[in-house]
């Protein structure tokens, strides 16, 4: 199922624990690194990288492909996507191999054939999207930012914080 | 949670400002904390990367800012806020977000004549040039673009010349040159018109007009789309940063590259932060805009229709008023009102202008407008006294002009007032003739 609002990116987000982060870069100024370090640091989500070209990220052990993390650390709930969106589709088909829940396309990795597979396949799918930011929108992070929550609430915040 | 869109009014009230996650506290807490502490070294790193949320110091964030801005990013419809000093620093803060030496900026000539000065001379000697284009053809404003320009400024109802910017063609004009179009929206405010509905791309308020309300404080926002796709045009945004360790904006932050550059970037080095006590009397005035410019509207059509059957007036420059040029305009982008500020012209020119102001009882004579309370000022020789003879035709000031900000008196009181003021301009013109 294909997640268009945010509402049921905040679902996804309160129901899994594990992410594989594919393309996840130890280069410190690389966006896929600023999102892997934030779901580290903030430490709900348990996020391993995926990436055959490095060993670890901050410690933290990479697979070198989906297929060897789900070997050692069964099926991911989301598989999340930082490669350019040519890749999409291969990713998508190791993805559903590897028994993920979940597959998130990041900023700008659109493409419809990987989006068609994985909603085929059942799994929930995230496009065009952050998960640093759909994180932070309900947790705080982007309202002390100054950012567009979206969130109102009368309720106290241990109420709105979903992970 | 369903899925729900909330209303204006309820996110007039409640966007930004849950209630406080350590006291429960209902009404937003004034964090008056110039810093804040780290819980450890590495989150110092992180938060000091931007690759975490959180509070570092007042300059750059603060929690009271912060649910300001958010509050104003949800009612103008941006993706966020980054609220600065003043209105007029938060012009100077979006310019310098995108543009820098040997850039080039277009904008509407009907303006508030301190940011012509801003643009045409402050501006110019940062380097950054100015082309105002007079009039209404958004086909001048087309012919303005040059290859080195970067955006194109307007506001959505002109100061003081009460013309309505024509925010789709405008928009049409920036994005088929590549180029954000920037809408100061202060004497429109979001109740009234929100500019990025109508393809603007980054909306300017000073908020010290009718969004504080009362007359308080000085302070400004940016709001932005996250819709704009910042490229080569712009490479302060899709170029490594010196600014911050070669980080590359639009790749890292995506939607949020324009306003984590103007935070990161323009605010901290600017230093034109909002203190977070004027924030917090801002928040305030947010809760009422709504109703509050749904009062000043009525009042201002009150008082129109009463100036425009007096013999001492020769013209009057309002929206809402049929003959008005710019009638069909406000019909599309302002359906809820015009606005509550206006020019009108006295018979027996400058003389009768003085006149005028001097005989009024209840109306301020000051310079600001959107005050909740009526004010009055003859720009000629005040808001727009900076201005070579060129800019002042150009922003339409003349000399027999005076504009009106109307509040939320007793109406009746307010044209009892105007009335002794026509009185004493009426003797002044037979005085001079």
């Amino acid at each position: 199922m294909i997640l268009t609002t945010p509402w049921q990116r905040r679902d996804l987000l309160g129901r899994s624990r594990t992410v594989a982060m594919v393309g996840a870069s130890p280069n410190v100024i690389r966006p896929s690194y600023f999102v892997f370090s934030y779901l580290r640091t903030r430490g709900t989500l348990e996020v391993v990288p995926v990436n055959p070209a490095v060993q670890d990220i901050d410690g933290v052990k990479a697979y070198p492909s989906l297929a060897a993390y789900a070997a050692e650390r069964g099926a991911p709930d989301i598989v999340d996507v930082f490669r350019k969106a040519s890749d999409a589709p291969q990713v998508t088909r190791e993805a559903i191999a590897a028994g993920a829940k979940a597959i998130w396309f990041q900023y700008g990795v659109v493409n419809d054939e990987a989006i068609r597979l994985a909603d085929e396949a059942g799994l929930d799918v995230v496009v065009d999207r952050c998960i640093k930011v759909e994180s932070a929108r309900f947790d705080g992070g982007l309202s002390v930012g100054g950012h567009n929550s979206g969130v109102i609430s009368s309720r106290r915040a241990a109420s709105r914080v979903t992970t | 949670m369903e899925d729900h869109e909330f209303g204006f009014r309820t996110r007039a009230l409640h966007a930004g400002t849950p209630p406080d996650p350590t006291t429960g506290a209902r009404a937003m807490p004034i964090y008056l904390s110039s810093s804040f502490v780290f819980d450890s070294t590495e989150h110092a790193a992180e938060l000091f990367a931007l690759r975490t949320y959180g509070n570092i110091y007042s300059r750059i964030g603060n929690p009271t800012v912060a649910a300001f801005e958010e509050r104003m990013a949800s009612l103008e419809g941006g993706l966020g806020g980054v609220a600065t000093a003043s209105g007029l620093s938060a012009q100077l803060s979006a310019v310098l977000s995108i543009a820098q030496s040997g850039d080039h900026i277009v904008s509407a000539a009907s303006l508030y004549g301190g940011t012509i000065t801003q643009f045409s001379v402050t501006l110019k000697r940062m380097g950054i040039d100015c082309t105002l284009v007079p009039g209404d053809d958004v086909a001048g404003f087309a012919a303005a673009v040059r290859p080195n320009t970067k955006l194109i400024f307007t506001e959505t109802i002109g100061n003081p010349l009460g013309n309505v910017a024509d925010l789709s063609a405008l928009a049409r004009v920036a994005h088929d040159a590549a180029i954000p179009l920037v809408v100061d929206n202060t004497f429109a405010t979001p109740a009234l018109c929100r500019p990025i509905e109508w393809g603007a791309d980054i909306v300017t308020n000073s908020a010290t007009k009718f969004i504080g309300g009362h007359g308080t404080v000085i302070g400004g926002i940016i709001v932005e789309s996250g819709k704009f796709p910042w490229g080569a045009k712009h490479p302060l945004l899709s170029q490594p940063s010196p600014g911050y360790h070669d980080l590359n904006f639009a790749e890292t932050f995506g939607e949020f590259a324009f306003l984590m550059r103007a935070r990161a970037e323009v605010l901290r080095d600017v230093g034109a932060c909002l203190s977070p006590m004027n924030a917090w009397l801002l928040l305030q005035g947010l809760e009422t805009l709504p109703l509050r410019m749904r009062a000043h509207v009525e009042n201002a059509r009150a008082i129109a229709t009463f100036l425009q059957d007096r013999d001492e007036v020769a013209w009057i420059n309002y929206a809402e008023l049929d003959g008005s040029p710019y009638h069909a305009l406000a019909r599309r982008y302002l359906p809820g009102g015009a606005g509550a500020i206006f020019t009108f012209g006295l018979r027996g020119g400058r003389e009768a202008g003085r006149a005028f102001i001097e005989a009024l009882e209840l109306w301020s004579h000051l310079a600001n407008v959107g005050d909740a309370k009526s004010l009055v000022i003859h720009p000629a020789s005040t808001t727009h006294q900076q201005l070579t003879d060129s800019e002042m035709t150009a922003a339409g000031v003349t000399p027999e002009m005076v504009r009106l900000s109307v509040g939320l008196e007793d109406v009746a009181d307010l044209i009892w007032d105007l009335e002794n003021g026509l009185r004493a301009a009426r003797s002044a013109a037979a005085v001079r003739a």
